[in-house]
């Protein structure tokens, strides 16, 4: 028999298998990045202190039965509602703040029957052990979309179109964003449309009754 | 005397592409170690929660610890119809919270555990009694910083 050669095994489309399996592989890698509601927790105190007398008129209570219905202010509402009622509550600066000072600010209607100063404005939600965590989740959403919109309001007018709160915000956050100097500037906005409109969510332990 | 060939007129010698392989390969590895593949299998059902008002979480310096809850998924029936906590890989009580946060804070770095955060990654049918629990247990703990992990709602 005739010797015969090996033939060479052509290693030219080794690049195209690698470079599938790359494609694969980059498109199918997803870097997850987790979304959420921020809230802060009370401090746990083993005694709690005296019930510090608050007027009425500055609490803006939000309670949610079993059947995840709404009561704000003692009266049924829609969730879709609950933003607007709670900004017009905030916002409503018919009096003054701990300092006596009058909110210059506010765009509300300065009822005075509703809440003095967006300093002192508190949001009060009670739910039951039965609220199922969905409506919990979009009640907290909500409120603090309240919030925002008015920080955001409050940026655009101070700082110019475009310096909204939840742009600067997000900005400040960006760990790609190296410009320190920047980074302070927008700190000390941040900081001062945190002072006007401060988010003060204040939980009751809920009851299962 | 060495002699030099003389190149053909001007023309260029082809670029070898036998190197191009490697280069693609060592990417693709380098795809293929960075991949991590989750380390907790999910033994709950984990729908998260609608929410647009949301900020990204900062998972720098490792500082978020994660509290799963929601109701036992398909095979670990065993455990019930009833929402459950999972912490790392089991099915826990809300009694042992305590212990698992204690473990947690010990893996870290003293310099951040103030700047923790809790993400709680919980099914959207749960009972507010659960988290409620949790949450308490997280005062206790002087864990007071907290992330309801949500989606965006779909349009």
């Amino acid at each position: 028999m005739a010797k015969r050669s090996i033939p060479e095994v052509n290693a030219g489309s080794m690049a195209d298998i690698a470079f599938l399996l790359l494609i694969f592989f980059l498109v199918t890698t997803t870097i997850e990045q987790d979304n959420g509601i921020t809230r802060k927790l009370p401090r746990w105190e083993e005694n709690p202190p005296e019930d510090v007398v608050i007027k009425k008129k500055n609490i803006f209570t939000v309670v949610v039965n079993k059947e995840d219905q709404m009561l704000v202010e003692d009266e049924l509402m829609e969730l879709k509602d609950l933003r607007k009622a709670a900004m017009e509550f905030i916002d409503n600066g018919g009096g003054k703040n701990e300092k006596g000072e009058s909110c210059d600010y506010c765009k509300g209607a300065r009822n005075p029957e509703s809440s003095d100063h967006p300093t002192k404005a508190i949001i009060a939600l009670k739910n039951e052990r039965e609220t199922t965590y969905s409506t919990y989740v979009a009640i907290q959403n909500e409120l603090g979309a309240a919030y925002t919109e008015l920080r955001n309001r409050e940026a655009v007018r101070m700082y110019g179109a475009g310096n909204t709160y939840t742009a600067m915000n997000a900005i400040y956050r960006d760990p790609k964003v190296k410009d320190e100097a920047l980074k302070e500037k927008l700190k000390t906005r941040l900081d001062k449309l945190k002072e006007m409109y401060p988010q003060i969510i204040s939980e009751a332990e809920s009851k299962s009754n | 005397m060495a002699k030099f060939k003389k190149k053909k007129d001007g023309e260029l010698p082809q670029a070898s592409t036998a190197a191009l392989p490697d280069i693609v390969f060592m990417l693709l590895f380098f795809f293929m170690t960075v991949t991590v593949m989750k380390d907790n299998s999910l033994m709950v059902e984990n729908k998260l929660p609608a929410a647009d008002d949301i900020e990204k979480l900062d998972r720098k310096n490792d500082k978020v610890m994660y509290i799963y809850a929601g109701k036992p998924a398909k095979g670990y029936e065993k455990f019930g119809t009833e929402a459950v906590i999972q912490l790392n890989d089991k099915i826990a009580q809300p009694s042992e919270l305590k212990q698992y946060i204690h473990s947690e804070i010990a893996l870290r770095d003293e310099s951040i555990v103030p700047f923790m955060v809790t993400a709680l990654k919980v099914d959207k049918n749960t009972n507010m009694g659960l988290i409620s629990d949790i949450k308490q247990e997280l005062r206790k703990e002087n864990m007071l910083k907290i992330s309801y992990l949500s989606v965006k709602p779909q349009k």
